[in-house]
């Protein structure tokens, strides 16, 4: 408005036929807006926040009533998780208080008059997480990548069949594929092994890493590698050294995604391991039938469990909308 | 003439070809299709896991005794009053919640992924710490929502009733903000155009949501149905971490007792093998119904 001409109005016209709704209302309607958002959004935390705090929780504190919002954090909960303890008697109680060798989850366990005896399943459990998680992405990733890029660069005969019937393998209940999976497994001896798991997962999400791939591929410009072929490159060597470097995003993406589902799956491990390689999902609720629930230590566990998942949604915000759809929705 | 080396070396594309897709085909075929097969023979036999006997074939047996057992009707029907009850609240709350959010405001991208942290979580453990919430005495529930005494405090897992809306509630908490993530998406697409137009014509605010808001966010709302219905009707981790099917069989959803037909008790096989069967017909059934309504609104 700095070009005024004399015979202007004095005013600035607002050329808008929405003038109506230009003022104060807007402003109070979009704070209260995103009152309401942040509302929602500590609803959302809420769960989430209160098993965090009940981590840090003594065994009385966890189940007091009514429940203590403020109260002096400590790390029994982590203690009883993760180690097995056995109840001394008064006069080796007496003894244990003498001792100067103890490190610091004794003299946790020794407040409530236990001593550690060795570490418990859960470490095991955790591990076994993390080797088959780990090992199952990379797998689906690799091979998922190979076939995204073939249904992507290729005329494939009967390829939307194939692409669908990729598809139509995650849609099956679990349930329904464990019971002959569960047979072959016993039969092949893969029953409660690390191989067998990592098998299904990365069978799980092999269907996942394609479709998502092949979004991400179809996106990098086909001209780039046809310039590379003419100059050239093998077909392989167009794959590795102008494909792969342009989709890096999407492969992070889809890996982190394959991790999670593979992180949080429930159904098989529980019915296809019973201890050597149980994963951390079925083995936090089995410690709830054993004697008295020790709450502290189970969101002490929840908490070690789901840090790595909430970290990695933040670090795909951008992708969620791709990955929840399996590609079928790339724009949000 | 002598080829150079790499030339001999080179793939032809039908080979790349072969060579890229037949892992992942090998892979699905030997861990999900023959699965499928096995045990839709299963099905029709009587046998179990842990007996030596062999399956013995008895034709629609198992589907005869499962379809003319109202023990199997009721879970059927608690999976069904499930689903209708999950999916309409979840589109309910995760519309209004991308309404709330669409517009931009200080912070509001955190607060979107915040918002989208339970979805990412592990169902079964986030059902175990919501069984601590829903515990009548100490639980944060009850006192949040007012009942600070306990003998008159409602025991939400204790009540056959109560225990399924419990298990609701989670669901609900758990995945509108994945219809959140695809009404945003949905909404961010629509032309500024139509409100301009809509704006110049005056049309009242509850018109603009009818006639251009809704109709096109539809398709993407579909597409958010379709992937929930399917997972509700799966439903199996949230229901073991949190009541793990009972009081009784109150809260077993089909899936629950498919897991202790299978896996505990007598281990049925042939009549668990038929039950997942009538599950994955249902689920392929109503996934047509909705693809099919998906295509028609996209087209019209």
């Amino acid at each position: 408005m700095a070009l005024r001409s004399p015979s202007a109005p004095k005013q600035d016209v607002v050329i808008s036929t929405r003038v109506d709704k230009v003022g104060l209302r807007p402003a109070l309607l979009r704070n209260f807006r995103a009152g309401l958002a942040v509302v929602a959004a500590l609803i959302m935390l809420l769960p989430a926040v209160w098993m965090s705090m009940t981590a840090f929780k003594s065994r009385p504190d966890a189940v007091s009533v009514p429940p203590k919002v403020f109260f002096t954090p400590t790390l029994e909960g982590f203690v009883s998780l993760l180690t097995d303890r056995r109840q001394l008697s008064n006069t080796e109680l007496e003894d244990y208080k003498q001792r100067t060798d103890l490190n610091w989850m004794d003299k946790l366990a020794l407040k409530r008059g236990q001593a550690i005896i060795g570490w418990s399943e859960f470490p095991k459990h955790l591990r076994n997480s993390i080797i088959i998680s780990v090992t199952s992405t990379f797998l689906s990733i690799f091979f998922g990548v190979l076939a995204a890029y073939a249904f992507s660069r290729f005329k494939i005969p009967g390829e939307s069949d194939l692409l669908f019937f990729i598809l139509s393998t995650r849609m099956l209940p679990p349930v329904v594929v464990t019971i002959p999976i569960f047979l072959m497994y016993r039969a092949l001896g893969l029953f409660d092994t690390h191989i067998g798991l990592i098998l299904l997962y990365t069978a799980f999400n092999l269907s996942f890493a394609v479709w998502l791939m092949k979004g991400f591929i179809d996106e990098i410009p086909k001209e780039y590698e046809e310039a590379a072929l003419v100059d050239g490159y093998t077909r392989l060597q167009a794959f590795r050294k102008i494909v792969l470097p342009q989709a890096i995003t999407g492969i992070a993406a889809t890996t982190v995604f394959s991790f999670i589902f593979a992180w949080n799956e429930y159904a098989f491990a529980l019915m296809l391991t019973s201890s050597a390689a149980r994963t951390a999902p079925p083995s936090l609720p089995s410690r709830i039938g054993t004697g008295g629930v020790e709450w502290a230590a189970i969101a002490a566990g929840s908490l070690l469990f789901l840090i790595p998942a909430i970290i990695l949604t933040f670090a795909l915000r951008k992708h969620l909308l791709r990955g929840v759809t399996f590609g079928a929705i790339r724009k949000g | 003439m002598i080829k150079s080396p790499s030339k001999r070396r080179q793939l032809s594309d039908r080979n790349i070809i072969l060579l890229f897709i037949l892992p992942t085909m090998i892979i699905l075929v030997l861990m999900n299709i023959y699965p499928l097969f096995y045990s839709l023979y299963l099905s029709f036999t009587d046998y179990s896991v842990i007996s030596s006997v062999a399956p013995k074939w008895v034709g629609f047996q198992n589907y005869q005794t499962i379809l003319s057992d109202t023990r199997f009707w009721k879970h059927f029907a608690i999976t069904g009053q499930y689903t209708i009850i999950t999916v309409a609240l979840q589109m309910l709350i995760g519309f209004g919640l991308a309404l709330l959010i669409k517009e931009k405001f200080w912070g509001s991208g955190i607060i979107t992924t915040l918002i989208l942290v339970p979805m990412m979580l592990s169902p079964v453990v986030v059902g175990l710490f919501w069984r601590l919430m829903y515990h009548p005495s100490y639980g944060i529930v009850n006192y949040l929502i007012g009942f600070r005494n306990i003998n008159t405090a409602p025991e939400w897992l204790g009540s056959p009733t109560l225990a399924l809306w419990a298990i609701i509630i989670v669901d609900v908490w758990m995945w509108s903000p994945f219809v959140m993530l695809l009404s945003l998406a949905g909404l961010s697409a629509i032309p500024d155009y139509l409100y301009e137009a809509a704006a110049i014509d005056r049309a009242g605010s509850w018109f603009i949501f009818r006639r251009i808001t809704l109709p096109q966010v539809m398709p993407l709302l579909l597409i958010a149905v379709l992937f929930r219905t399917i997972e509700a009707l799966k439903q199996f981790d949230l229901v073991m971490g949190i009541t793990g099917g009972g009081p009784g069989d109150a809260t077993e959803t089909v899936s629950v007792r498919l897991y202790r037909e299978a896996f505990q008790g007598q281990f049925d096989t042939g009549l668990s093998s038929a039950l997942a069967y009538i599950v994955l017909i249902v689920i392929i059934a109503i996934s047509n119904l909705y693809i099919r309504q998906l295509n028609k609104v996209r087209e019209g």
